[in-house]
């Protein structure tokens, strides 16, 4: 999977530009210092988990896409956007605990369902307004997709993945398959 | 291939620079027997061994692919490249170790190492037309090419031969057929942009001829090399699947037993000799220890790259050739000239949701020049092709649900909405303004002075792009496309990766610096054969022709010197 190719359909799917996905305008930095800690990796999984859920082929959890949502978010988001994505953190706990009285990660998954797709709902209000900054929601969904569908699960288990196809073939009929990797 | 460290420092020929004229000059001069130093500024790259991203899947890249902050803002200027990114990155020099001078904006893209930029191009290889030979002299826009279609013919043939050009005999007058393999086939998008092309504006839209093996010949299964579409080119192929230096022409004269290759080998100049009136070797300064070593040959040929060769002939000042070797006329270093690449148009297609193709090609479909052939038709000189391609996008993000999990994931797997691109690639007018010339005060870490470039557009540029965004936005349209996106970017000079000119061949040692056997007019023994020689810069992909001029050359220098004539 052609991460330039992908991130152009991840910026459609979400409504907004990639974040960090500017070859020129930004570029990844080696981080020293962790700004995420194993917590926030695994929240990131159950966001991710909830976005991408395993069915009869692996989900975001399989992919370990929590860790890779961390690595990116670290290295190659400035800081206002790390700052809007640790804010996000805290918020969708806030809700959880509003609403269900326990923190995100504890949440049934159908709850953590319901709540995500609230705030899916909020963030695509908050794309509507004029310069509105980008929802924490929109770069929790961009990093989930770019670190599914690149990750090895993603690629050749939901995908269809030939490494040394042989024959190219033009046009063929398609019924439905996924795409290829 | 192993550097030869022993101190032999007389050859029959030398060639300097191993990318893709380079390396055909060595198969040539080898095969006929000479004893041929080639000369590498860069490190060694050895076919398969040092191609470290081959196969190495996305997941495997540490940012899946985007490229270290570090490494972008330490390289404004490479990093814009076409095709640069974590996977090809070692293939392009790195910014800060090789200064030069835009005098006007002008991004060098360069690949210093054995195979150079063989490696990383974009393999595209249809031949001239007649016309196309013809053109600057024929509408006053450029001197006469001292060859003509039918002289380089043969030397195509020799070429595709070798190397492997995949393509379909499809009779266009304006992009000559030649010795191919089985094309790629056309996906169903561009099948119907055939369609539409031919029937609504009498033009061709036809497989692009790309340097793919596809159905390895005899001569491929020696090299053993063959394409299976892995479309990973520019990482270095395992199998061989495209051409390069490394894949091909340097293992094949490595073979002969005649070759040595000297990597790590900045060349200073070329070395006059007054007494014989001719370029006794050249002068090399080693990389790493700095260390100056004097070659000797008999014949050298320079396929350094367009600028590099004029940058070391303009460096080349001796009694005799003050302003550099063979530059009475004072044009040396004069009539840079590139390719046009600024526009493109893309569009998307409804109504092929129930066809797909089976995994990715290596190459795209031409429209070849429509333009100014047989007679002057438009407002500006010159014509262009046009590259274009259909694809599916990856992921579906049409009709997705506003929902999240399964039924998201299943929708958004499928791949996505059909669209298609054309972009061009217009020739461009060699001018005497367009120059390149040596730095008076500045010096690179080898003691050689910092190229200075000063090329850009005019309006002749603008011309063509404005007709290429009427043309392919009419074009598309009849297709049906939808949502027709059209852009200029303006890039700069360079960033084509076509530059060429500077040390022109032609039939007048007034206005030209070689003769039509790429020999110097005034010192006989020196070829150039790489983009420097080009007198026009035609509309299609240059690298075969370097390849072909390249061949001839070195079977007229061998034949020559066989005679005592050089």
């Amino acid at each position: 999977m052609d991460r330039r190719e992908l991130i152009k359909t991840i910026a459609v799917l979400t409504g907004a530009a990639f974040v960090g996905g500017d070859l020129f305008l930004s570029g990844c930095r080696e981080q020293n210092k962790a700004l995420f800690s194993q917590e926030d990796i695994a929240f990131f999984d159950e966001v991710a988990e909830t976005i991408i859920p395993r069915t009869d082929t692996p989900g975001a959890k399989d992919a370990e896409v929590g860790k890779f949502m961390v690595l990116y978010a670290s290295d190659c988001y400035d800081i206002a956007q790390q700052q809007t994505l640790q804010q996000g953190i805290t918020q969708i706990n806030n809700t959880a605990k509003k609403k269900f009285r326990r923190a995100f990660v504890q949440l049934t998954t159908a709850q953590k369902l319901s709540l995500l797709t609230d705030i899916q709902e909020e963030a695509r209000r908050q794309k509507a307004r004029k310069d509105a900054p980008v929802h924490y929601f929109t770069l929790m969904k961009q990093l989930t997709l770019l670190g599914f569908f690149t990750s090895e699960a993603g690629a050749t288990q939901v995908l269809r993945h030939l490494p040394v196809p042989g024959t190219y073939h033009g046009c063929v009929d398609y019924n439905g398959e996924t795409a290829w990797g | 291939m192993a550097e030869n460290k022993d101190a032999v420092t007389h050859f029959d020929a030398i060639v300097v620079g191993s990318g893709i004229s380079g390396g055909w000059a060595a198969k040539e001069l080898c095969e006929k027997g000479l004893k041929t130093l080639v000369l590498e500024r860069g490190r060694n790259v050895e076919h398969i061994r040092d191609y470290p991203t081959a196969s190495t899947p996305v997941w495997d890249f540490k940012y899946r692919g985007a490229l270290p902050k570090s490494v972008l803002d330490a390289n404004p200027y490479i990093s814009r490249a076409a095709g640069y990114d974590a996977s090809t990155a070692h293939f392009f020099v790195k910014d800060a170790d090789h200064p030069y001078i835009q005098e006007k904006p002008f991004e060098w893209i360069r690949g210093y190492q054995v195979g150079g930029k063989s490696l990383i191009w974009g393999r595209a290889c249809a031949r001239w037309s007649a016309m196309d030979f013809t053109a600057p002299h024929r509408y006053g826009y450029g001197i006469e090419w001292p060859v003509g279609y039918d002289d380089i013919a043969p030397w195509y043939s020799h070429v595709e031969k070798f190397i492997g050009v995949c393509g379909n005999k499809d009779g266009i007058d304006t992009m000559p057929d030649g010795e191919f393999q089985p094309a790629f086939e056309l996906n169903c998008v561009e099948q119907h942009l055939k369609e539409v092309v031919a029937e609504k504006f009498n033009r061709h839209y036809v497989s692009g001829r790309w340097a793919q093996v596809t159905q390895p010949q005899e001569i491929h299964k020696e090299q053993h090399r063959q394409c299976l579409s892995r479309n990973l080119c520019m990482r270095g192929c395992p199998l061989g699947g495209y051409f390069s230096s490394n894949a091909s022409t340097l293992p094949w004269a490595e073979k002969t037993g005649n070759l040595t290759i000297r990597p790590f080998s900045v060349v200073h100049s070329v070395i006059y000799d007054e007494q014989s009136g001719k370029a006794a070797g050249v002068k090399v300064i080693d990389a790493q220890t700095k260390e100056e070593i004097i070659y000797h040959a008999k014949i050298i040929f320079l396929n350094a790259s367009a600028l590099n060769t004029n940058l070391i002939l303009l460096n080349s000042v001796s009694e005799r050739f003050p302003n550099g070797l063979g530059n009475d006329n004072g044009l040396l270093g004069k009539y840079i000239c590139f390719h046009n690449y600024r526009a493109s148009v893309s569009g998307e297609f409804d109504g092929f949701e129930d066809k797909y193709y089976k995994v990715s090609k290596p190459s795209e479909c031409i429209i070849p020049n429509f333009r100014n052939v047989y007679q002057q038709d438009t407002d500006f000189v010159g014509g262009y092709v046009i590259f274009s391609a259909g694809y599916r996008e990856k992921l579906n993000d049409e009709n997705v649900p506003a929902v999240l999990g399964a039924a998201f994931k299943e929708a958004i797997s499928k791949p996505g909405k059909w669209g298609a691109y054309m972009y061009m690639q217009g020739e461009t007018i060699p001018k005497a303004s367009n120059h390149v010339r040596l730095s008076k005060d500045k010096k690179d870490e080898w003691g050689i002075p910092l190229l200075i470039t000063s090329v850009d557009y005019d309006d002749n540029d603008d011309r063509m792009v404005k007709d290429f965004i009427e043309q392919g936005t009419a074009m598309m349209a009849a297709a049906g496309a939808k949502n027709i996106v059209v852009n200029d970017n303006r890039q700069p000079p360079g960033l084509d990766i076509h530059e060429m000119g500077g040390v022109r061949m032609g039939k007048d040692p007034a206005t030209s610096l070689l003769n039509e056997w790429n020999q110097l007019h005034h010192c006989k023994n020196v070829f150039v054969t790489d983009g420097a020689c080009m007198t026009s810069t035609g509309n299609q992909s240059p690298s075969i022709l370097y390849m072909s001029l390249t061949a001839r050359a070195a079977n007229y220098a061998v034949e020559q010197l066989k005679k005592g004539a050089l």
